[in-house]
């Protein structure tokens, strides 16, 4: 599995996400800071929703460098409980079911699912889901 | 700061104008203010000049007069045309100058802002992988207001529905035909619960304000139109901001966070010795509709939540208990980042003086409030009293 950036992910399997700690202050953030000040940490792999929306047009490029092909998808973001609130793709679940506190589970995605060897995403699916 | 008066105000219709570049957008609205205030430019002692994408205020000396002028730009994020006014009141407040200018103008592409992650401080792959959109944000803190505080999306609409009908009535909107609730509510999604008519666009317009002492504004004979309080403030801790691919985790999380628009709100009602109640109009920031639902109690106007009957009851129309957004705000003129903070105040002088025609505010208002909220997590307040 390819991230679409090093450092992201763990290389364990399966992955985590890769956050920082800030060496002084304990505060975590997502993704990794570069430089010294931050301590990359691996993250819980299961969270809670505490937001969304769904994107429904395709950004534009630069900076998006996903296929051309466009299906709307949901943008979340997923509360990793006494860590930090990152924000991901969440799939595997129909927009109208989406709700706010719904349990989730870390599931890297591939940036272009047509694509055989796509970079992936980080990405999130419900906590029961097989995805 | 009993002692600064807005003597004068010009405005450049907002929304598209192909053939005047924002500059000359802002020199039509420094002259309409100058001769509002019955004043030449050589009699300007001092300026302030915001614009984010338009090129640099200060060189409009150019074409209003090279009387050797004090001249400073500023660039402040969506706060800039607050952050110029501010800047512009405490010249006068200080005692060194007695008249002066706060000019703000722009012109954006069409389309959604196109921002690069490099540009705020972010890896390359959060704009690959599709988050580099502002939209995404507004729409996600809606979401989960909505979600907390029981708000729905026919009150969205009721928000846009509002702006667009004020707008008609406002000679400098962009947006003048009136949508049906209907239509806005069916129109398509740009980024769930928001319609395409629910987000303000990018635009072009200028505005221009003249303050004076209390002394000069006397002479000059003008309405007497006080500047109460200004207020320019950045974010306290664990605020969700445009393009964070993370939020820092609280304890207590089942209320409202932390804003900027809480602390310049709360410090500008203390300055100026009100309270919300004692407002009579007031322009709110509406990027999106759900903005000016927010806004409406994180300024104090009403509890969070209230908003839905609030709007049901018609009590921000311009006959409402508290009009808000007359001129259609952003929704109805666009968003000049430059300008935006200040056609707040222009508007609020308009009504004050009583010339709001089609969309005065009834019941002859003395209090008038502002505000502005935008990246980077910035927010600029006003109250101004007749």
């Amino acid at each position: 599995m390819r991230a679409i950036a090093e450092g992201l992910f763990t290389d364990e399997t399966p992955a985590r996400l890769v956050g920082g700690r800030n060496r002084e202050t304990g505060r975590i953030v997502f993704p990794c800071p570069p430089g010294e000040s931050h301590e990359p940490v691996a993250l819980a792999s299961e969270g809670t929703l505490w937001s969304y929306t769904v994107q429904r047009f395709r950004p534009k490029s630069p900076p998006y460098a996903g296929p051309d092909a466009f299906a709307p998808w949901i943008v979340a973001y997923v509360e990793l409980a006494g860590e930090v609130i990152v924000e991901a793709r969440l799939d595997a679940v129909a927009f109208d079911e989406v709700k706010i506190g719904m349990p989730l589970r870390f599931a890297p995605a591939p940036l272009d699912p047509a694509a055989a060897d796509s970079v992936m995403i980080p990405a999130f699916v419900p906590a029961g889901a097989t995805a | 700061m009993s002692g600064v008066c807005i003597v004068g105000v010009g405005i450049h219709k907002f929304g598209r104008t192909e053939e005047l570049s924002g500059l000359d957008q802002g020199v039509f609205a420094v002259r309409e203010a100058l001769a509002d205030a019955g004043i030449e430019w050589p009699q300007v002692q001092f300026a302030y000049g915001a614009s984010d994408a338009a090129g640099n205020p200060d060189t409009m000396v150019d074409r209003l007069g090279l009387t050797g002028v004090q001249f400073i730009n500023v660039r402040n994020g969506c706060a800039a045309g607050g952050s110029a006014l501010f800047s512009a009141q405490m010249a006068i407040a200080s005692g060194q100058f007695d008249i002066g200018v706060a000019v703000g103008f722009d012109k954006h592409p069409r389309g959604a802002f196109n921002a690069l992650p490099s540009e705020y401080n972010l890896p390359d792959w959060y704009g690959e992988a599709g988050f580099m959109v502002t939209t995404q944000f507004f729409a996600a803190k809606i979401m989960r207001y909505m979600a907390q505080f029981g708000i729905s999306q026919e009150a969205l609409g009721r928000v846009a529905e509002k702006a667009f009908r004020n707008g008609a009535k406002a000679p400098h909107a962009w947006r003048r035909t009136p949508v049906s609730l209907e239509e806005i509510l069916e129109a398509p999604l740009v980024s769930d619960p928001y319609t395409k008519y629910m987000f303000c666009s990018p635009a072009e317009g200028g505005v221009a304000l003249v303050l004076a002492s209390e002394k000069k504004a006397r002479e000059l004979g003008k309405p007497m139109i006080r500047l109460k309080a200004a207020t320019m403030r950045t974010r306290p801790p664990h605020s969700f901001e445009v393009f964070a691919p993370s939020i820092d985790v609280v304890a207590d999380d089942s209320g409202p966070r932390g804003t900027a628009t809480r602390i310049a709100s709360a410090d500008a009602f203390a300055m100026a010795g009100m309270g919300p109640g004692d407002i009579d109009v007031a322009q709110l920031q509406d990027t999106e509709a759900g903005a000016e639902i927010m806004h409406m109690a994180e300024n104090g106007f009403c509890a969070h939540g209230e908003q839905e009957q609030w709007l049901i009851e018609g009590r921000t129309e311009i006959g409402g208990a508290l009009p808000v957004n007359t001129d259609g705000g952003c929704l109805a003129c666009g968003e000049p980042i430059g300008a935006s903070g200040l056609r707040q105040v222009y508007e609020n002088v308009v009504q004050l003086r009583g010339h709001g025609g089609e969309r005065q505010v009834p019941g002859d208002p003395r209090t008038a409030y502002s505000h502005v909220y935008g990246a980077p997590g910035v927010s600029a307040v006003t109250i101004l009293e007749r």
